[in-house]
């Protein structure tokens, strides 16, 4: 993962999980039955209008409440590409880390706008915005969660270790 | 180097003699918890990872309490995915139907979380056990499957706050109204990462049902976990409970804390959270003129037998308001068979009450009483946010189980005072 190029989708502070997925959509876990319902009850619409790509830009504690992992699902699923918010809720993030949804972390979020285009450079942690060609930096992802990333989240971490016969 | 209690329960499952604050850990786990709706796609991915069995068929435990009984054919279809692998994996505690009760009053009731123990369940309010002097946090899905497998999780030791409680309690004023009141003041991300250690006089003198109600709520400020140091009043409480051995963990004097913060709760009256947040906390005696038309006493949070005693007592001898629909939720199988022998369930049924079977239901806008648009409720649940309990113009207002009782008689948000 180097360099993405999206939409930006705003949205304010404390964006809980019942907004990114409601809870009574879960009877499932179905990835794609999931995404239809994406933000539903923060922006009406949302997960029709989203594009391949896009990015969802928040303010502070962006995924408190439940922990459910239907969250960082539903916005894979809807197509997202990334999250970019002040802070994240604590399960919220490790959960996003584990599914493989790339996040991060960025003080100035306040700057961006609905609309705009964002080209997020991950190895450099640094994001621009297209049009007024302003350079945001982020917060470095911690050494662990980065080799996570590189294993290809949690699971796959396990599973290398179930292979091994080293447990399960 | 002098630690706090959680660092200290850290330490000792990851066995070290010393853990610092921001330091990856890899810690064994007592017990790995999930439900209905969290641990489908932990079994998932427990399969596509070519395991076979759990790491210890004891620790693995599953209830199946968010969406039962079964409220349409889809939850029917995880609880069944559940169900087989509960039974292929021989394990020792799994919940459904009548010997099923809502997890964080039901593993504590069965004496299946203790003190000292190291607990990661895979719903947010697992954070609840620290009543009882546990490290116990809330994890997603995968961290679930990947406890399952290996009995391990990985954890970044986090800074821990001292808020101290000291002074006399007025009335009607419980655990609930402290972790409401804490929450207002330092907001819902005020605790982020971090672990909230509650302590002083006040919480000494406090119940074991308040203590579970305030470390259930620690999530709600974005703490990691909440924790109580054990006492006797927790002697008390898992004595007769407790199959195996458990520990008792205090903090150094010397412990270093991120923040030390201390209320007089003298000051502190019955709070109630505004929609949308808990952080949007006032006294109920600001609440002002708020109709509301429905009522939820139980959850987690307030469904102990406690709870619904203090409820009772405020309603006994009197009749919800006409257009209040008043639902009564006990956490447990055991709570039930409590507060039917004390004859509590006549009191909720003279007042009009609708008694349901132990869920999780309208907590989170499941099933058992969702709202429509436009409606109000008060519930003694943990959220108020935006959707919760059913239309996403709906709201609700969280209080204790007193002030929930006194609103349904009045019709609006008010105090038990009120009805004296």
């Amino acid at each position: 993962m180097d360099k993405i190029i999206g939409s930006v989708w705003k949205f304010g502070d404390d964006v809980d999980t019942d907004l990114i997925i409601p809870a009574r959509y879960l009877n499932t876990s179905d990835p794609q039955e999931l995404a239809k319902h994406c933000m539903e009850d923060a922006q009406s619409g949302f997960s029709e209008r989203v594009r391949p790509g896009d990015i969802i830009v928040a303010g502070k504690n962006f995924g408190c409440g439940s922990s459910r992992e239907h969250a960082p699902i539903a916005i894979k699923a809807a197509g997202v590409s990334c999250v970019v918010a002040k802070s994240f809720a604590r399960i919220f993030y490790r959960n996003a880390f584990n599914m493989g949804l790339p996040i991060l972390e960025c003080p100035e979020t306040d700057d961006l706008v609905t609309g705009s285009r964002l080209c997020i450079d991950f190895d450099a942690g640094i994001i621009e915005d297209l049009q007024s060609a302003k350079k945001y930096s982020t917060r470095p992802i911690p050494p662990f969660m980065q080799e996570l990333l590189a294993d290809g989240g949690l699971m796959q971490h396990i599973a290398v270790r179930v292979r091994e016969g080293r447990t399960g | 180097m002098p630690m706090t209690i959680t660092e200290k329960i850290l330490a000792a499952h990851a066995d070290r003699e010393q853990v610092e604050p921001g330091e990856l850990i890899n810690a064994r786990i007592d017990v790995a918890l999930g439900n209905d709706i969290t641990a489908p796609i932990a079994i998932d991915a427990f399969r596509k990872s070519g395991a076979v069995s759990v790491f210890d068929r004891d620790k693995v435990v599953l209830v199946s309490d968010h969406f039962v009984p079964n409220k349409d054919i889809r939850s029917a279809m995880q609880v069944k995915l559940v169900r087989k692998f509960a039974r292929e994996q021989g394990l020792t505690h799994y919940y459904e139907g009548g010997q099923m009760g809502i997890e964080h009053a039901l593993l504590p009731e069965k004496g299946i979380v203790l003190p000292g123990d190291l607990v990661i369940g895979a719903d947010s309010h697992t954070c609840t056990y620290g009543g009882l002097g546990a490290f116990a946090t809330g994890v997603g899905s995968t961290d679930l499957a990947a406890a399952m497998i290996t009995g391990e999780v990985w954890l970044k030791v986090p800074e821990s706050m001292r808020i101290l409680f000291h002074g006399k309690r007025g009335p009607w004023v419980e655990g609930k109204d402290l972790i409401l009141y804490l929450i207002g003041e330092i907001g819902v991300d005020g605790a982020l990462y971090k672990a909230l250690e509650f302590e002083g006089e006040v919480i000494e003198e406090l119940s074991m049902a308040g203590r579970l109600t305030m470390a259930n709520m620690a999530i709600e400020a974005g703490a990691k976990n909440g924790i109580v140091a054990p006492d006797k009043t927790t002697r008390a409480y898992v004595s007769g409970r407790a199959q195996r051995v458990y520990q008792f963990y205090k903090s150094d004097a010397e412990a270093r804390y991120s923040a030390v913060i201390d209320y007089d709760v003298g000051k502190i009256d019955p709070q109630v959270a505004f929609p949308h947040l808990p952080e949007n906390t006032r006294s109920v005696k600001e609440a002002g003129n708020i109709p509301i038309d429905q009522v939820v006493i139980g959850s987690c949070t307030n469904g102990r037998i406690e709870d619904l005693r203090s409820a009772a007592a405020v309603l006994a001898g009197k009749k919800a308001a006409a257009d209040v629909r008043l639902i009564v939720i006990p956490a447990t199988p055991g709570v039930y068979r409590q507060a039917m022998a004390e004859g509590l369930f006549d009191v909720f049924l003279d007042a009009g009450a609708v008694i349901s079977p132990p869920t999780c239901g309208p907590c989170l806008g499941g099933h058992m009483g969702i709202l429509a648009q436009g409606e109000r409720a008060v519930a003694t649940t943990n959220r108020n946010f935006v959707g919760r309990m059913g239309h996403p113009e709906s709201e609700v207002y969280l209080a204790n189980p007193s002030v929930a009782a006194a609103s349904a008689v009045l019709g609006r948000i008010g105090s038990p005072e009120e009805l004296r």
